[in-house]
């Protein structure tokens, strides 16, 4: 009978937090819900438009815009995105 | 070690205490040396962690100083590895040899020097992969969105051909000393052959090359992207018979790669991608300045040069990255 092969653990054994999305509002009237542009060509014109979606319904929008789509969001607009805003909507786009 | 996810879908070299703690040995630094914090999922990792993924891609010890400078390269904001990971392109890290290592470790800067057939070329690249992907948590339909992808994500490793070249190194044009071993990674897809067979003057391949090379990404592109041109021997030859050397020939090419915007706006031609209404009239490089690489590299015979397209450069995107390679 063979031994058993131990082979060594080639990844970072790091479990990921587990965070919950928090529950969703159960109207827009009077939030403020972020909007993040990627900095991808054309993603102003899909915001531009939910932007005027949710105004007439009541919450009110504030913009925000990664440096560059190639790169995660900086810390610094992270935290602007969550100490400012109710939800936040990000948009892909081409 | 396939069912957990920890193989590029080639077959792994199973990572054994004997087999890693001989790969350390291929290096002076310390195994719980953190090397870089590794994208995308952020974490520390460790020359051992880094031993493991060699062992696995196949690696000797002797590669491993390849292997963990070329990760000190790409995982800097500069070259941006979670960006180029994540996109939709169809890139990744090509790394390019410089210095006395290559030819130490046996890697290949000759015949069939982009495809396979070598060890040191084939496992380096793969290993560095292996740990964006263990290490990092960078796998295919997870972060890693490319559409197509390339050669270039499963490795892509190669030495320039400095002993038969007559010119200075790639690293030398990156501010290393010939004697300093070095990486350079720049972010590209796979490489795309040019073909000229009848050019017997320096003028006439050099005006070859710059058509090829305005092609390259898309026809399109002027500025953004970067490009890496891997000239063969019996085409440098045009150029070193001529007496051109490296700045002569990156001045007569620079000359030719040009774009005039007219005829790449968009709608130009009946096709909608291109350049808004407002770059007009102008001429533009087609590469910005230091955006094109050239080394030196392939057999003996033929009359190809390679071209590897680049990827959203500069800051907005990945910057070409070179770090010694310490033992």
């Amino acid at each position: 009978m063979t031994e058993p092969l131990t082979v060594l653990d080639p990844t970072a054994e790091a479990t990921p937090g587990q965070r919950s999305l928090n529950p969703r509002p159960p109207g827009l009237d009077g939030l403020t819900i972020g909007l993040l542009d990627i900095s991808k060509p054309r993603g102003d014109v899909f915001l531009d438009r939910l932007e005027e979606q949710l105004t007439t319904q009541g919450a009110m929008v504030r913009r925000y815009a990664k440096p560059t789509f190639t790169k995660p969001a900086p810390v610094d607009l992270r935290h602007e995105i969550a100490t400012q805003c109710d939800a936040v909507i990000e948009a892909l786009a081409d | 070690m396939y069912d957990r996810g920890w193989s590029d879908g080639l077959p792994l070299v199973p990572p054994t205490r004997e087999r890693v703690l001989r790969m350390l040995e291929g290096t002076s630094r310390s195994g719980d040396e953190v090397v870089a914090l590794m994208p995308p999922n952020l974490v520390d990792c460790t020359v051992e962690k880094v031993a493991v993924n060699s062992v696995m891609a196949g690696c000797l010890p002797e590669y491993l100083p390849v292997v963990l400078a070329s990760l000190e390269a790409i995982c800097t904001d500069d070259f941006n590895m979670h960006g180029v990971l994540a996109t939709t392109m169809g890139v990744g890290p090509v790394l390019v040899v410089n210095g006395p290592i290559a030819t130490r470790i046996g890697m290949n800067s000759g015949v069939n020097v982009l495809g396979h057939g070598n060890r040191a070329n084939a496992t380096i690249g793969r290993a560095v992969q292996l740990v964006v992907r263990n290490v990092g948590g960078g796998a295919p339909g997870g972060v890693d969105r490319a559409t197509h992808g390339s050669m270039s994500k499963l490795g892509f490793c190669f030495a320039e051909d400095e002993a038969g070249s007559p010119w200075t190194t790639l690293a030398e044009d990156r501010g290393f000393d010939r004697s300093q071993d070095v990486v350079t990674a720049f972010c590209g897809e796979g490489p795309r052959i040019l073909v000229d067979q009848k050019s017997r003057s320096a003028e006439s391949l050099v005006r070859m090359l710059a058509e090829g090379l305005l092609a390259s990404v898309s026809p399109r592109t002027v500025m953004g992207m970067d490009g890496l041109l891997v000239l063969s021997p019996e085409h440098m030859a045009r150029f070193g018979d001529a007496g051109w050397d490296r700045p002569r020939f990156m001045e007569e090419i620079g000359k030719l790669l040009v774009v005039e915007t007219d005829g790449i706006l968009a709608g130009a031609g009946g096709i909608e991608e291109g350049l808004p209404e407002g770059l007009s009239g102008l001429t533009l490089p087609k590469f910005r300045p230091g955006g094109l690489l050239v080394v030196h590299a392939g057999g003996p015979a033929g009359l190809f040069s390679a071209i590897i397209g680049g990827w959203l450069n500069g800051p907005m995107g990945s910057e070409p990255t070179s770090r010694e390679i310490i033992r």
